[in-house]
């Protein structure tokens, strides 16, 4: 046999496996009942319009607090590691691996019922200041890495010609190193925030009222609720409409930086 | 600052510098003057980019002095940013600011260091374009450009600062032999105007017709220096002979 002839007949093969398990499923499956527990359109309506108007923006709003905190302290790590100073060094290096070697979760709390305790502060904004201070911190710690890698990607000669025109090592970094390395940085930094904006679901433990939950919390209240999966399957359609155009967005600048190189 | 008109351009005094353990210059003595083309040659590895990079302290020097006009480089109370600002550099890869058109490449420092208004900044940087044949490329971005028209753009964002000495590092090495020459000419009509320059470069040809001195460094001590006739076709030296030897064959 020719092997093309065989690349074919296994081809076909492999589809009239997919289809004979389709079948299957299609078939032992019990429909009515799987669409009553996951895909009452009664239960869904009712959801709305607050699953949009209160617990996506409160994931987005989250995300994008977490997310600008933790682009700041990350940028300021970054300039720390690569700092002549060793001790700004060691503190940076320290932060990184402490807060990349924690569960979110309990830096969550650690934030939000330790650090009050510990400074006698309240932390003043509720569930988003708790939330944006602690993911905030996270973020950061996985921030920080890619930043320093996207600012030492860009060549040395850079920083020497800016230099050498008379230009301070700050104002260098700020309009010649820095606007090349958020190239690099972008396509990571946007995969960070679709890790955050699922992050956001442990914000649940700082204790939420009815208008501070967001996507997760509000589709488990709602399934308690009802005894139905109704809530979830819409809750993770939600999700999906968030995060697929940025995972998309991230595909896309990395198919033109491929393209550029 | 005691800057000091009526002192050299650049002198260097005893200048040493390791890089670790290996002595890359071993006491260079080196003075420019007012207006003069001085070419540095030598081998691979000699130092001669070590000592350009000492100038505006890119590289920091390990012992000895660098005065430019007069100001100690190396004094921990000097403005290097303002010292620097007044020489200008010239790499042999290029160096353009990728993220930037030509015109922006040519006004930030103009802005970020001299302070001038955009308008200004524009208005220098179009006079120097012109200057260096490249008018039509204002809006274009560097990687749009050829070698030789990189360089001529990096050679313009040097000049929108108006130094009183200009430091070039093998300006032509990285370019195809067919743009050579534009650049170089461009370097030629710098140096009728009396600019105050040093030139590490492989042209031997543009050593002699340009250059007021030569001087010809190996191993980090700087073996020969004179007009350029005495060292590159009468030189004193065994290891300068080698050398021009060596690079004649090519
Ligand atoms: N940053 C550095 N760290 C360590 N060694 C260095 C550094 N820069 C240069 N050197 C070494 O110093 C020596 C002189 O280098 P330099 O670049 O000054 O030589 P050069 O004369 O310019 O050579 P070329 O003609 O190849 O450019 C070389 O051995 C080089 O490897
Ligand atoms: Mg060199």
């Amino acid at each position: 046999m020719k092997r093309a002839t065989k690349q074919k007949l296994r081809r076909w093969a492999l589809y009239t496996l997919l289809i004979v398990i389709a079948v299957a499923v299609g078939l032992l499956a019990d429909w009515p009942t799987i669409q009553k527990a996951f895909f009452d359109p009664e239960i869904a309506a009712d959801m709305f319009p607050e699953v949009l108007t209160t617990a996506a923006k409160n994931t987005i709003v989250y995300t994008a607090m977490a997310f600008a905190l933790g682009l700041v302290l990350a940028l300021f790590l970054a300039l720390m590691k690569r700092s002549s100073v060793r001790p700004y060094r060691w503190i940076a290096t320290t932060y990184i691996e402490l807060f990349r070697g924690l569960p979110a979760l309990v830096t969550l709390s650690l934030v939000a019922f330790g650090l009050p305790i510990a400074l006698g502060v309240r932390i003043p904004g509720g569930t988003l200041g708790k939330g944006t201070i602690g993911l905030g911190i996270v973020a950061a710690a996985y921030m920080a890495e890619t930043i320093r890698a996207g600012i030492e990607a860009v060549p040395r000669g850079q920083m020497e010609a800016a230099r050498s025109l008379g230009m301070s090592r700050g104002s260098a970094m700020q309009s010649i190193v820095l606007p090349q390395s958020f190239r690099n940085i972008i396509p990571p930094l946007t995969n960070e925030m679709v890790i955050l904006i699922k992050d956001t679901s442990l914000y649940f433990v700082l204790g939420t009222t009815i208008i501070s939950k967001e996507l997760t919390k509000f589709g488990n209240d709602f399934m308690s609720a009802t005894f139905n999966g109704t809530p979830l399957v819409v809750i993770a359609l939600v999700y999906l409409a968030i995060t697929l155009p940025l995972t998309r967005f991230v595909a896309q600048l990395e198919k033109r930086a491929a393209r550029a190189r | 600052m005691n800057q000091d008109k009526t002192a050299p351009p650049i002198q260097v005094v005893r200048l040493h510098k390791y890089f670790g353990e290996l002595e890359v210059l071993r006491g260079i003595d080196f003075v420019v003057d007012n207006g003069e083309v001085v070419c540095i040659v030598g081998p691979s590895g000699s130092g001669k980019s070590t000592l350009l990079r000492c100038v505006n302290l890119l590289e920091e020097p390990t012992s000895g002095q660098v005065l430019v006009e007069g100001i100690d480089m190396t004094d921990s109370e000097t403005d290097i940013d303002e010292v620097r600002s007044r020489i200008g550099m010239v790499f042999q890869q290029f160096n353009l600011f990728p993220h930037l058109t030509v015109l922006r490449n040519l006004t930030i420092a103009q802005r970020k260091v001299l302070g001038r208004s955009e308008e200004e900044a524009d208005d220098v940087a179009n006079r120097v374009l012109d200057r260096v044949g490249l008018s039509d490329k204002t809006n274009e971005f560097p990687i749009r450009l050829s070698g030789g028209q990189q360089q001529r753009v990096a050679i313009a964002r040097s000049l929108c600062m108006n130094p009183d000495m200009m430091l070039f590092d093998e300006p032509t090495s990285a370019l195809d032999p067919e743009l050579v020459g534009e650049v170089l000419d461009v370097m030629r009509g710098l140096a009728e105007e009396g600019m105050t320059m040093m030139v590490v470069t492989h042209e031997m040809g543009f050593a002699r017709q340009v250059g007021d001195r030569v001087a010809f460094i190996d191993g980090g001590v700087i073996v020969e220096d004179g007009p350029p006739d005495d060292v590159l076709l009468r030189p004193q030296h065994e290891r300068t002979k080698k050398f021009l030897e060596a690079v004649l064959q090519q």
